[in-house]
C-alpha cells in the first residue's frame, strides 16, 4: 500500500486535467458507463479545477480503531473480532466459550452487535461476562457491520480495567464487517459446513481478513454432502495462512484447541 | 449495504477538503477487492448529499484491478480470476497484494470562480 500518502496541508492543487491519472493500470471498460449519465458540463463556462485530496475513505474509521486498540493495550485486554454469516453459530459458540473462560478465571467481555433485538445478548447473560449490546438499527434500516466508532461507544458500558479478553460479536454478514477495522488484535470467523464449500471463493475478502477460521457444525458432517478437503483447498486459495479449528458448538467437540488459542496468544500479537 | 456509511465517510472527507468551494465531481479509486457496488455507491451519494452544499456533485469511480507480488517466484501477476489470489506464474499462495485494495478519494473537480472584482 505504499502508493497511499497524504498531503499534510489536506489538499494539493493540480491544474492539469489531462495528466490526472498517474497509476499504471488499465481502466475497467465500464468506467465511463458508471458516470455517463451525469456528464453535462456545458453550464460551467468558467471551467473546472482538479484538486488533489488523496485521503483513504477508511481513514476516520481506522483512526478510531487505533484509539480502541490503544485503549485495549492500555488495560491489558486482548480483543478478538468474531465474524460470520447469520446462523453460523457465533452465539452458541460464545456460550460455550464464555462458560469455559469463566471456569478458567479469565475475565471476559462481549460487545454484541445486532441490527435489532437483544436476543443474542440475553443468551449470553449469566455467564460471568460483561456484555455491551450495540443495536445498529438506527437510520436507514440498520448497519450491516460494526465499525470502530460504534465499538468505541460500546466500551463506555464496559470496565476494561477489570477484563482480560474482549470478544466482539459482529453483525452476521460475510461482506461488510470484513471492511471495517474495529480495533481488535485478532479477527476470527465462524464458518458452518452447512454453508457450502465455495464460500471462501465467493467471499474472499472476509476469508482473507481473519487469522482463524472455526469450521463449525462438524457434528452434521455425516448428514451432509460436504467435502471438507475441497473447502480447505478453497480456503487456502484465498488465505493460505489461516488457522483452522474444526468444532461443533452444539456438542462442544473440538473447542479445546480454540480455547487454548484464545487464551494463549499474548495481548497485542496478531495471528498470522 | 455498507455503501451508505462509505458515502458518509466520503462526504466528510470532501466537505473538509473543499472549504467553501463548489464541487462538481469527486474522483475515487476503488480496488477490485473492495466490496463496493458502484451503482449503489452512486445512489447513496445522491441520498447523502441531498440538501447539502454537495448536492448535484457526482462520484467518478476508477476501478483498480488486482495485481499480486509473488514471494515464491518474484513475479508480479494479475490473477485470471479476481477472487483466486494465487500467483498466475507459479501457482504459489505466498503472495502479497500489490494493488486491488485501494479505497480513497483521489481528487475533486471544483468549479473555478472568477476573481472577485473590487467595486470602486
Amino acid at each position: 500500500m505504499g502508493r497511499f500518502h497524504r498531503h499534510d496541508g489536506g489538499t494539493e492543487h493540480d491544474h492539469d486535467l489531462a495528466q490526472d491519472h498517474e497509476h499504471d493500470h488499465e481502466h475497467a471498460p465500464d468506467e465511463s458507463a458508471v458516470s455517463a449519465d451525469h456528464g453535462d458540463l456545458s453550464a460551467y463556462d468558467t471551467g473546472v479545477e482538479r484538486v488533489s485530496v488523496l485521503e483513504r475513505i477508511f481513514s476516520e474509521n481506522d483512526r478510531a480503531a487505533q484509539a480502541n486498540r490503544a485503549a485495549f493495550d492500555g488495560c491489558g485486554v486482548r480483543c478478538v473480532n468474531m465474524m460470520s454469516s447469520p446462523g453460523a453459530g457465533k452465539t452458541t459458540l460464545l456460550v460455550h466459550t464464555l462458560r469455559h473462560l469463566q471456569k478458567q478465571g479469565v475475565r471476559a467481555g462481549v460487545v454484541e452487535g445486532d441490527i435489532e433485538t437483544s436476543l443474542d445478548a440475553d443468551r449470553l447473560a449469566g455467564l460471568g461476562a460483561q456484555v455491551a449490546l450495540l443495536n445498529t438499527g438506527n437510520g436507514f434500516g440498520g448497519e450491516c457491520h460494526l465499525d470502530a466508532p460504534m465499538v468505541a461507544r460500546a466500551l463506555s458500558d464496559l470496565d476494561l480495567d477489570t477484563l482480560d479478553l474482549l470478544l466482539v460479536e459482529n453483525v452476521g454478514n460475510l461482506v461488510c464487517p470484513a471492511e471495517f477495522d474495529v480495533g481488535a488484535h485478532d479477527s476470527v470467523m465462524v464458518y458452518a459446513i452447512t454453508e457450502g464449500e465455495e464460500k471462501p471463493l465467493k467471499y474472499p475478502v472476509m476469508f482473507r481478513s481473519v487469522g482463524v477460521v472455526l469450521v463449525n457444525k462438524m457434528d452434521l458432517l455425516p448428514h451432509l454432502d460436504f467435502d471438507l478437503a475441497l473447502f480447505l483447498r478453497n480456503l487456502a486459495q484465498v488465505n493460505p495462512q489461516a488457522r483452522v479449528f474444526e468444532v461443533s458448538a452444539r456438542t462442544g467437540a473440538g473447542l479445546d484447541d480454540w480455547h487454548t488459542w484464545l487464551t494463549a496468544a499474548p495481548v497485542g500479537v496478531r495471528a498470522t | 449495504m455498507h455503501e451508505l456509511s462509505l458515502c458518509r465517510s466520503i462526504y466528510g472527507i470532501v466537505d473538509a477538503a473543499r472549504g467553501d468551494r463548489e464541487v462538481e465531481v469527486v474522483h475515487l479509486e476503488v480496488g477490485q477487492l473492495r466490496q463496493v457496488v458502484p451503482d449503489t455507491l452512486l445512489y447513496c451519494w445522491t441520498m447523502v448529499t441531498a440538501d447539502t452544499d454537495l448536492a448535484g456533485s457526482r462520484l467518478d469511480i476508477d476501478h483498480v484491478p488486482v495485481t499480486l507480488d509473488c514471494t515464491a517466484c518474484g513475479a508480479q501477476t494479475t490473477p485470471g480470476h479476481a477472487l483466486v489470489l494465487t500467483c498466475a506464474a507459479c501457482g504459489s499462495g505466498n503472495i502479497t497484494l500489490h494493488t486491488g485494495e485501494e479505497f480513497m478519494v483521489t481528487s475533486m473537480d471544483i468549479t473555478a470562480r472568477e476573481p472577485m472584482r473590487q467595486e470602486p
